[in-house]
């Protein structure tokens, strides 16, 4: 056996970015689209407002959001699913 | 269910036998427990930080997750043990002497503040008392290298370069959003990514403990040595590190959140989603890694990450010693129980180890309340030691 698994290191480095800094970057993707608009276009530099209303600001804003919960959903059954090997 | 089990013939049963079987699953939960919350930093000390979250509802929110994680995977429950140790050498006593060493680890450096790692502190542990029980030669010194060391050494750096590149790239994404708005809207993502971290803690850090009790009713004869875990043991272990988790080890917290770095609520949010993509990955392939390295990888990432945030690396570096010292200092705590409770023969000698183990929580328990941190003041500015505007407390005496 090897001292280090470079296979793995690899596979978690590529992955680890994927998905943890992708995802939330995606993430912010969303949060920009959403604040896009009239009532963020008004609103004071310190205002906390971040729905901006403007409708193609949501809808892409909700794709976004959705594609986020549907990788962590997937990740959170594959880990299901390796923890509980189907009887052979 | 524990003790109406029939022994095999090898292994005759007596009031002695079950005794010390019950006093190593009890002690083996009080370690789960510390684990908890010992490791509440790891998912929750950024949300509280940024205040995405109320410390009480971080808790609260972090130990039901626990649970439900230390059921989702039970796929590094045997690791812990097989493989760094040889299971054949190891006895009740050595179970309990390793317990022993991690529970002492943990709570010393709790009072610190300092977030180590629980698992080397239970590896450290078991080493030391397989050492103290059947010599050097029981310990698998390449697999503790390459399973423990290495990745204990690399996982803090791939989880900073994940954070630092998150962080990078969720201010650059966000800059033309007001700076309210930026942080509003990052800090209800952080309750999400804060929640998939306790999550991975639950299925990577119950299951050691689940692992550590499989382990002591194999060696006793109650379950076959292909066993693994019994429905009892998962949910006494998942329950065990919810409630250390709901606790909160505010210390920790505190240096994790305030200590290390600055956290706006980017950061937060870039730092949880790194430590449970890496904690997850990493247990996907096996790695039972530590949590608290990761995590705190993760948090020095995203200072490295955003220009004029600081770093504070006097903080950092006193955890790194903390993190070298675990493995040996756990590892003496363990042989030393060890060698006294083989000493005394084993039933006696596990009640007086169980008495020292339970003196020492105490003294460290009385003396943490000296320098109290709690969800009330575990926000206060940072201003250099883990107790807010308190002196630093005096050395043991």
């Amino acid at each position: 056996m090897s001292w280090i698994n470079l296979d793995a290191i690899w596979k978690i480095v590529v992955f680890g970015l994927l998905a943890g800094a992708g995802l939330p970057a995606l993430f912010s993707i969303g949060l920009l689209a959403l604040s896009r608009g009239p009532k963020t276009a008004t609103a004071g530099a310190d205002s906390d407002v971040v729905v901006g209303g403007n409708p193609a600001g949501i809808v892409a804003a909700a794709f976004c959001f959705l594609v986020v919960l549907a990788a962590v959903g997937w990740a959170v059954y594959e880990v299901y699913t390796i923890g509980h090997p189907a009887p052979k | 269910m524990l003790l109406d089990t029939a022994y095999p013939p090898e292994h005759p049963g007596g009031v002695g036998k079950d005794l010390v079987l019950v006093l190593v699953v009890v002690t083996a939960l009080g370690f789960d427990f510390t684990n908890g919350f010992h490791d509440t930093g790891n998912a929750m000390a950024t949300s509280i930080a940024t205040k995405a979250l109320s410390p009480r509802v971080a808790v609260g929110l972090s130990g039901i997750l626990n649970l439900v994680g230390a059921f989702l995977s039970l796929s590094v429950a045997a690791t812990i043990a097989s493989g760094l140790v040889d299971t054949g050498l190891v006895t009740m006593t050595v179970v309990f002497a390793g317990l022993a060493g991690g529970i002492i680890w943990n709570l010393l450096t709790w009072l610190l503040g300092i977030p180590s790692s629980s698992s080397h502190a239970l590896i450290g542990g078991v080493i030391g008392s397989t050492i103290a029980a059947a010599g050097g030669h029981a310990v698998q010194w390449h697999n503790l290298v390459a399973k423990v060391i290495i990745p204990a050494g690399l996982s803090p750096i791939i989880a900073a370069l994940v954070a630092a590149t998150g962080t990078w790239l969720l201010y650059r994404i966000s800059r033309s959003m007001t700076a309210g708005a930026r942080q509003h809207g990052f800090r209800i993502g952080q309750i999400g990514s804060a929640s998939m971290v306790s999550l991975a803690h639950g299925t990577n850090d119950a299951q050691k403990t689940m692992g550590v009790i499989t382990l002591a009713l194999i060696v006793n004869g109650t379950v076959p040595s292909n066993a693994t875990a019994p429905f009892w043991v998962v949910l006494s272990c998942a329950l065990a590190i919810s409630l250390g988790t709901y606790l909160g080890g505010w210390r920790v917290i505190r240096t994790l959140g305030k200590g290390l770095v600055e956290i706006e609520s980017p950061q937060g949010m870039a730092a949880e989603s790194a430590s449970a993509a890496v904690i997850l990955l990493s247990s996907s392939f096996g790695y039972s890694l530590s949590t608290t390295h990761v995590a705190t990888g993760s948090i020095i990432g995203t200072g490295l990450g955003k220009k004029g945030a600081e770093v504070r690396w006097n903080v950092a570096g006193r955890m790194a010693t903390a993190w070298l010292f675990t493995l040996p200092s756990a590892a003496i705590v363990g042989a030393g129980a060890e060698y006294l409770a083989h000493a005394l023969g084993k039933t006696t000698g596990v009640i007086v180890d169980l008495i020292i183990l339970i003196a020492i929580a105490a003294f460290i328990y009385i003396r943490s309340r000296a320098t109290k941190v709690d969800h009330n003041n575990v926000n206060d500015e940072w201003t250099g030691s883990v107790a807010p505007s308190e002196p630093e407390p005096a050395a043991a005496a």
